[in-house]
């Protein structure tokens, strides 16, 4: 209930903040009708705003999609900026590739009469798990300003398998894939241009993050690797060719597991694992310090059971 | 004691988070309260802290790098001819939602030296760890811990796993560098698949709370002796793990028996390696 009155306040916010001149969310023309703002290769910081993920929105000839609102409202609002700079259309859909704080704290930017928030089955359960502790945890580093009316917003219109939203001439290919990145990731393919949005199923530059299951996201990219598309949007990274940008991801994740394998078969703690697993990665990545301590424990803690 | 153990471990983080759920309050980074005062009064009766520095350690990352699983090992400090023994330790997460995370009981016979397990960490936290010594004693130390940032959250990473691997245990057993084979300490491990679902999330369609869902007790046997029990509450990562330093006593084997807080007993035993690795 309490969520549902923020929400309808912000509703009436959203529109106003929007009219009250935010500057539009830089974005490159990709290919035509998609539209993809880089998020910076940085932690979630106040001065940054959380814009560090991808984000972008496609343009049909009746009605738009946008998939991921970024990292905070702030976000959310310059990137509606930047839709409505480029079209009057209507907002049919925001898919949200996961459930992780940088892809979906602006989603009450977009909340609009008509507008479906579309995500994996899983995701409802992820929000629900996490949302509080996201917020509470963001507004420690991001400051009180940023998060203030940041709201959690499940999605309404929830992907099982495999479903196509329909733009106008347009149709968007949505899938729902088992634990890999996350337990909710959901892809996007724009079959006329051929672009995947692949939200954190892939990383490019920017070090892979393990929150799901290390076994599942390689058997995942073989599996993804077998979309017939030209080119990607990661979730973090530049716009790649297809499949090439898979590479570097499957070559780090084969080397954390094997790694963390001989870890656990000569007997090491988990503390020894995140000091050395995939430690010849280091120089490959972007925030190598920042995540690969924690990608190591968690795979420790998933191959130890195998 | 116990219906008052199971409302500090489980009911009163609960309620805890609740209330913070509802009123998103300000995070307690910034917040000058400290709760450690409160902490000794409701989990030891306001018994006198001792200085522990001496008799136990622990050991944790200054930062929690993943908030589900971070590794926390206790070292008993006491030199072996120390008249007294270690009782029990006492491991309080200050700042989460259900600060005390376990209580382990030592086995009078095992001269259990180290355990090591994993916990969640919700916030920057003191961590305080407090051995009752057969002087009838407590003694504290703690460390400090920062919050992991990012996407890491103190939830499961794989819900369905995490289901289909209930009540799975597993027993593992090292060689202990510089050790004899035959005498001497060895070093062994407890897993159990569980979720140990905290219980701080909605259910999206009802809109309550998940009932908490965890192991609530562990014990560690070598034929009658105990090894090693643990009391565990909510802030104990998924999958419990414990390893864990004793001495053998001659048995053939380690027997383990869990229980969860929906009334779950899971039993297992294994041959003790005679070679002691």
């Amino acid at each position: 209930m309490f969520h549902r009155l923020l929400a309808s306040f912000l509703l009436l916010t959203a529109s106003t903040f929007a009219q009250a001149g935010f500057d539009p969310l830089p974005v490159d023309e990709i290919a035509p009708g998609i539209f993809v703002h880089l998020g910076a290769s940085e932690l979630m910081t106040r001065a940054n705003e959380g814009a560090i993920a991808n984000v972008g929105f496609i343009v049909g000839a009746d009605a738009v999609a946008v998939i991921d609102t970024g990292g905070s409202l702030n976000e959310g609002r310059k990137l509606l900026a930047a839709v409505r700079s480029h079209t009057d259309k209507p907002i049919r859909y925001v898919i949200n590739t996961h459930g992780h704080p940088d892809h979906v704290f602006g989603n009450a930017a977009f909340l609009s009469e008509g507008t479906s928030f579309v995500g994996h089955r899983n995701l409802p359960r992820a929000l629900a798990a996490r949302g509080h502790f996201y917020i509470d945890s963001f507004r420690r580093i991001m400051g009180d300003e940023l998060l203030k009316d940041v709201v959690i917003v499940p999605p309404t219109l929830l992907i099982d398998d495999t479903r196509e939203l329909e733009l106008g001439g347009r149709s968007l290919v949505l899938r729902a894939w088992s634990t890999a990145h996350s337990d909710s990731d959901l892809t996007v393919v724009d079959k006329q241009t051929g672009t995947l949005f692949a939200g954190d199923l892939v990383f490019l530059a920017h070090i892979p993050v393990l929150d799901g299951s290390l076994r599942g996201w390689l058997k995942t990219i073989d599996e993804l690797g077998e979309t017939v598309v030209r080119r990607v949007v990661p979730g973090h990274g530049p716009v790649g060719d297809w499949p090439a940008a898979l590479a570097d991801e499957r070559r780090y994740l084969e080397r954390l597991g094997s790694d963390v394998r001989a870890l656990v078969k000569a007997g090491k703690p988990i503390t020894a694992a995140a000091a050395t697993a995939a430690g010849s990665e280091r120089s490959r990545w972007d925030l190598f310090d920042d995540y690969n301590a924690r990608n190591a424990t968690a795979a420790f803690s998933e191959i130890e059971w195998e | 004691m116990l219906t008052q153990l199971a409302r500090l471990l489980g009911l009163a983080g609960l309620l805890v988070a609740m209330q913070f759920g509802a009123a998103l309050a300000p995070a307690a980074a910034a917040d000058p309260y400290d709760p450690w005062p409160g902490l000794v009064q409701d989990i030891f009766n306001n018994r006198d802290m001792n200085d522990g520095s001496a008799v136990i350690a622990i050991e944790m990352p200054y930062r929690a790098e993943d908030a589900a699983i971070v590794p926390v090992t206790l070292r008993n400090l006491l030199p072996p001819d120390d008249p007294r023994r270690v009782v029990a330790i006492t491991l309080v997460i200050d700042q989460n939602p259900s600060p005390m995370a376990a209580r382990f009981e030592l086995g009078s016979a095992s001269s259990v030296s180290q355990i090591s397990t994993r916990v969640r960490v919700n916030n920057y936290t003191d961590v305080h760890a407090v051995a009752e010594l057969s002087d009838g004693k407590l003694y504290m130390t703690k460390t400090f811990v920062k919050a992991s940032g990012g996407c890491s959250a103190p939830a499961a990473k794989n819900m369905e796993e995490a289901q289909a691997k209930i009540g799975q245990m597993r027993f593992r057993q090292f060689a202990r560098p510089g050790e004899g084979p035959t005498s001497g300490a060895r070093e062994a491990q407890v897993m159990i698949g569980h979720p140990n679902n905290s219980g701080l999330q909605m259910d999206q369609v009802t809109q309550l709370y998940v009932p908490a869902f965890f192991v609530n007790e562990l014990r560690i046997w070598q034929d009658g002796n105990l090894v090693l029990a643990m009391e565990g509450g909510i802030s104990i990562s998924e999958d419990p793990n414990i390893r864990f330093t004793y001495v053998p006593n001659g048995a053939k084997g380690i027997r383990v028996e869990a229980k969860d807080t929906a009334g779950h007993v899971f039993q297992n035993e294994w041959q003790v390696d005679a070679s002691g690795i």
